[in-house]
């Protein structure tokens, strides 16, 4: 995968992000799709992909909020890392492996974001752990699909080529 | 090897990547003194290398200064140390002087006041035995000193001339065994013969038995003694003895600190008696 095309992946994810954030945040539960962007970028271009791609991904989108900018992204940064990793080490080619790569992944971010956050400023409080969940189940959700539909449509639209 | 090589290559990725996200959101956060964290942190880095590198020079520079550039330093201390004792002796003799200054001062001032002629005297040598109490002034004849001519000091009578030189005289003090001085009470003008007892004590005497006489009473010169013109204080009652109500022997303590004597003047005029009378013998002379 070329640096181009990863790139537009990105710009798509946090396009789509900004655009349908109405529809993707309700209240404090929401799909993060820039990380799923990223984990899916960490694991189809593995560890330095992810690095890359979750620092730019992230300075992105901590830009466009009113938050400190780096800490996001700093997240985003450490979980392509490590799904970089994991998807070198292990063969996460099935639904269920992927899925559990998206939810570990979000809550790691989240992690990361909430640990900064309550260090940096105590008074704020910390997101609730069912709202967590919820993110990373949909994160997980929202990734999986992405993955399936990313294999099954080139490999559709070949078989329909050469049906012709 | 590619595999390892490919972690390891990212692994310091994501260590450059992570420090440059914590000096990034650093930079962002204000610490609790009001400086940004990153502000702080290289302030409190370098400040603390200052510290160290400072430490280093004051060392070098304490090691310079006190050992190595103290070759020629015992030499400049002799030469000091010979500035500051010709100094001090400067001061002395300035301090003398200015001491001297005042005290001719006082003396021109008592000389205004006098409405006499006088003549001032510097007092040039004391009596060679405990028995007599005198001194010797730099003025004599020459200077139209002549004997019994009063001798006063700012404070108060001092004495007599009793020899007059050419160039110097001795003066008899109050306090001398065979000094005498016509005295009055400024309080009660109780009139009396203050004598000298050969310490730094007068005693008076030819005094009314029922005479008002307190402890505290100030004792002038009366001037009837023909020798002391009137009104110079002579010194103070300090005891005053009564046996069966009538006055005892009465202590006078002089107001002259005769210990330390050194400008004086001699009335060159004695005045006229006052008194109504001959002065009494014994305060013209007892010697």
């Amino acid at each position: 995968m070329n640096a181009l095309r990863m790139a537009g992946i990105l710009a798509a994810a946090l396009v789509v992000q900004t655009t349908l954030a109405r529809f993707l945040v309700r209240g404090s539960i929401g799909v993060d799709l820039v990380l799923v962007a990223v984990v899916y970028l960490s694991l189809r271009a593995g560890p330095t992909a992810g690095i890359v791609s979750g620092t730019l991904a992230g300075l992105a989108q901590d830009a466009l909020t009113t938050g400190i900018v780096g800490i996001g992204s700093l997240g985003k940064a450490v979980v392509g890392y490590l799904s970089g990793t994991v998807g070198r080490a292990f063969i996460v080619a099935q639904p269920v492996p992927r899925f559990l790569v998206f939810f570990a992944a979000t809550l790691v971010e989240m992690a990361i974001v909430v640990l900064f956050h309550l260090a940096l400023d105590p008074v704020r409080s910390a997101v609730p752990a069912g709202a967590v969940v919820a993110q990373a189940l949909g994160n997980a959700l929202v990734g999986v699909v992405a993955f399936q539909l990313a294999e099954s449509v080139p490999r559709a639209l070949e078989r329909r080529r050469a049906g012709r | 090897m590619a595999l390892p090589n490919i972690r390891q290559r990212s692994g310091y990725l994501l260590l450059a990547v992570v420090v440059g996200h914590v000096i990034l959101i650093s930079a962002q956060v204000t610490s609790r003194s009001g400086v940004p964290l990153l502000q702080a942190a290289v302030f409190g880095a370098i400040a603390e290398v200052q510290l160290g590198t400072g430490a280093v020079v004051d060392a070098v520079r304490n090691g310079w200064e006190g050992y190595v550039a103290l070759r020629g330093v015992r030499r400049e201390n002799q030469a000091l140390q010979a500035r500051v004792r010709d100094l001090e002796i400067a001061l002395q003799r300035r301090q003398a002087l200015a001491d001297e200054s005042g005290r001719l001062r006082q003396l021109l001032g008592l000389r205004d006041r006098l409405g006499l002629p006088t003549r001032a005297a510097e007092v040039i040598g004391a009596s060679p035995t405990a028995d007599f109490r005198t001194v010797t002034i730099d003025r004599g004849t020459d200077d139209g000193v002549r004997a019994d001519m009063a001798v006063v000091a700012p404070a108060g009578a001092v004495g007599r001339v009793v020899t007059p030189l050419g160039h110097a005289s001795k003066v008899q003090l109050l306090v001398d065994r065979n000094a005498a001085v016509a005295v009055v009470a400024r309080r009660s003008r109780v009139q009396g013969i203050a004598v000298g007892t050969g310490e730094n004590l007068l005693q008076l005497e030819y005094v009314a038995a029922t005479a008002d006489l307190k402890t505290g009473d100030e004792l002038v010169t009366s001037g009837i003694d023909g020798i002391y013109p009137p009104g110079f204080v002579v010194g103070r009652v300090e005891s005053v003895a009564r046996t069966g109500g009538s006055l005892g022997a009465v202590r006078v303590r002089p107001a002259v600190d005769f210990s330390s004597l050194e400008q004086v003047l001699v009335v060159l005029a004695p005045p006229t008696p006052a008194g109504g009378g001959p002065a009494p013998s014994s305060a013209e002379t007892r010697q």
